[in-house]
């Protein structure tokens, strides 16, 4: 079986978001694999050491530099990697296109993709995907286990959770849960960077952006820190209360 | 056309369809509002689209009782296309957010996600939503026969029902068979007033010590409050609190007139779910936390000394 593992590469959660010239800055700011990708990752990593018999494959698409996220999946311990080498930055619908086409050249049974990427803030990669492909999908799993070709596994609904069961192939999304992501160890990394990276170019998939981004704003809501010593609980509930009501008015 | 899936639970309409028909009627556009309705015994749900929508599409039938992804993907994606729909708006919630992509790609058409606002300049769509962890707001457009939106909720003032009622018709859906076989389910439903409706929520994290704490301390003062309880991810991960309270990243998206997190440090992912409340109230032991640095209110101390004697000011 083959699984692939979409990558993306983001600004790490922890960096300060700057904007300049009507876009967020990447330049000089601290870039990582998205976490919720990690997740995938791992989880494959998890099915095969549980019995499957699976080749692991990293997909990434983005600029030059979203090699050293694939390289960080590799070293966790996919196979290899294929990286779409572009600067243009398609939406999510648009990238599927790619990811699809992708999985069928590689004849891929299971694909791994984050629930909510942490640049966009969008949830529709996966579901796209699988559309694409015909497949169904489980999002926003919370735990998985391989039985055959079928996957049982647990996920997050509107209300509540749900156990589900799906044969493959499918698409998974991840979500902060699924498992505990490993650190690459020195070895692995060293071992990784001798595992093939393919590179491609976005025109052999024929992808175009489908939603025009127009700007960005950081808005910033001042906040007015009226932060009180509780050494005296008693005394500073009753000034809290009292400023919630009053000076807020968010209390009756 | 404007076609809104209208979304429903426990036989009544959500806020959700009401705040699609008002999202609806800000765009310029010829045809109408046309309501979707699907599920199973839906007939009082579709009486109620009825008054917020022009025309209202009927799919009722038993293989409809559950919500799937292929299922509902392929009905709203063959009710768009029949009626040549321009605008198809779907509720930001966790199943429209799933669905609507397959079927954007269905329709061929650009997805906006989770958008707080949404305007009509000469056909072209463009809307406002957040991105970086809800860090940053991003402009977008789009122009194409047909866009899917999903709205976030909250974002727009509830349509107010009219008087009368509009016609409503039965629809044939050629539905695929569910592949996703849900074999059980944990419905998580409890007494209180809905974490993304509440004005005010009450949101607890490790730092409440216990799930006893968190009982006497978050549920105490969200009862004495008539607030929401919310939840950090670490605390819905050690089990102490159901997922459906979980307020961030990966769970909910929340802004009320007051967020008070009680024993919450503040990580990135936890923010990113409550930073646009209007008012932000902090309760933790370490001064340096970084919850600190959005809030509004707060008080250093013992959460298990300042949350007591806050309940007991509240009753005097």
């Amino acid at each position: 079986m083959r699984i692939l593992t979409l990558i993306r590469q983001v600004l790490d959660a922890e960096e300060s978001v700057r904007v300049r010239n009507g876009a967020v800055e990447l330049e000089g700011s601290k870039l990582v694999m998205d976490t919720m990708d990690e997740y995938g990752v791992e989880e494959a990593l998890r099915l095969r050491e549980a019995g499957a018999e699976a080749e692991i494959v990293a997909v990434s698409v983005g600029p030059a530099r979203a090699e050293e996220a694939l390289r960080t999946a590799l070293a966790m311990g996919a196979d290899r990697g294929i990286h779409v080498v572009t600067d243009v930055s398609l939406d999510a619908i648009a990238l599927s296109a790619v990811m699809a086409q992708i999985a069928k050249a590689e004849g891929a049974e299971l694909i791994f993709c984050g629930g909510q990427e942490a640049d966009w803030d969008s949830q529709a990669l996966g579901a796209a995907t699988a559309e694409r492909l015909g497949w169904p999908q489980a999002t926003w799993t919370s735990a998985l286990e391989l039985k055959g070709s079928t996957l049982v596994g647990k996920h997050e609904a509107d209300e509540g959770s749900e156990s589900f069961e799906v044969v493959l192939p499918a698409v998974v999304t991840t979500q902060q849960g699924l498992n505990e992501p490993r650190y690459p160890t020195l070895p692995n990394i060293m071992k990784s960077k001798k595992k093939e990276i393919r590179k491609e170019t976005l025109e052999a998939y024929g992808a175009a952006p489908k939603v025009k981004v127009n700007g960005v704003e950081i808005q910033v809501k001042e906040r007015l820190k009226k932060i009180l010593d509780g050494k005296d609980a008693a005394g500073a509930a009753a000034q809290l209360v009292k400023m919630l009501r009053e000076d807020a008015g968010v209390i009756a | 056309m404007i076609l809104i899936v209208a979304e429903h639970a426990n036989g009544k309409l959500s806020k959700s369809a009401y705040e699609l028909a008002s999202a609806a009627r800000g765009l310029k556009r010829e045809g109408g509002v046309t309501a979707l309705v699907l599920g199973s015994g839906v007939a009082s749900v579709a009486a109620s689209a009825a008054l917020i929508a022009d025309q209202v599409l009927v799919g009722d039938s038993a293989e409809l009782a559950q919500y799937d992804a292929e299922v509902w993907s392929a009905a709203v994606a063959q009710i768009a296309a029949e009626g040549e729909a321009e605008v198809v708006l779907i509720a930001g919630s966790r199943s429209g957010r799933e669905y609507s992509p397959r079927v954007a790609v269905k329709l061929d058409a650009p997805l906006l996600e989770d958008v707080m606002s949404l305007k009509d300049e000469g056909g072209v769509l463009h809307a406002e939503h957040y991105t970086f962890l809800t860090r940053v707001t991003e402009r977008v457009e789009a122009k194409a026969p047909v866009v899917v939106v999903t709205v976030k909720a909250g974002a727009f003032a509830p349509a107010v029902p009219g008087t009368t009622a509009a016609e409503q018709f039965d629809v044939d859906l050629e539905l695929p068979k569910r592949r996703l076989v849900v074999t059980g389910s944990t419905k998580e439903k409890t007494g209180r007033i809905a974490l993304i409706e509440a004005d005010i929520v009450v949101s607890g994290g490790r730092g409440v010590g216990t799930p006893e704490g968190f009982v006497q301390l978050v549920e105490g003062l969200a009862d004495q409050l008539g607030a929401a309880v919310g939840a950090t991810r670490a605390v819905v991960d050690a089990g102490w609190r159901p997922y459906s309270e979980q307020v961030g990243q990966t769970g909910k998206t929340v802004q009320p007139k007051a967020y008070i997190a009680v024993g919450i440090s503040g990580a990135v992912q936890h923010l990113s779910g409550m930073n646009k409340s209007k008012c932000i109230v902090a309760i933790n032991k370490d001064g340096d936390a970084p919850i600190f640095k959005i809030a509004d209110y707060g008080i250093v101390g013992d959460v298990k000394e300042i949350v007591p004697a806050m309940i007991q000011e509240l009753r005097k």
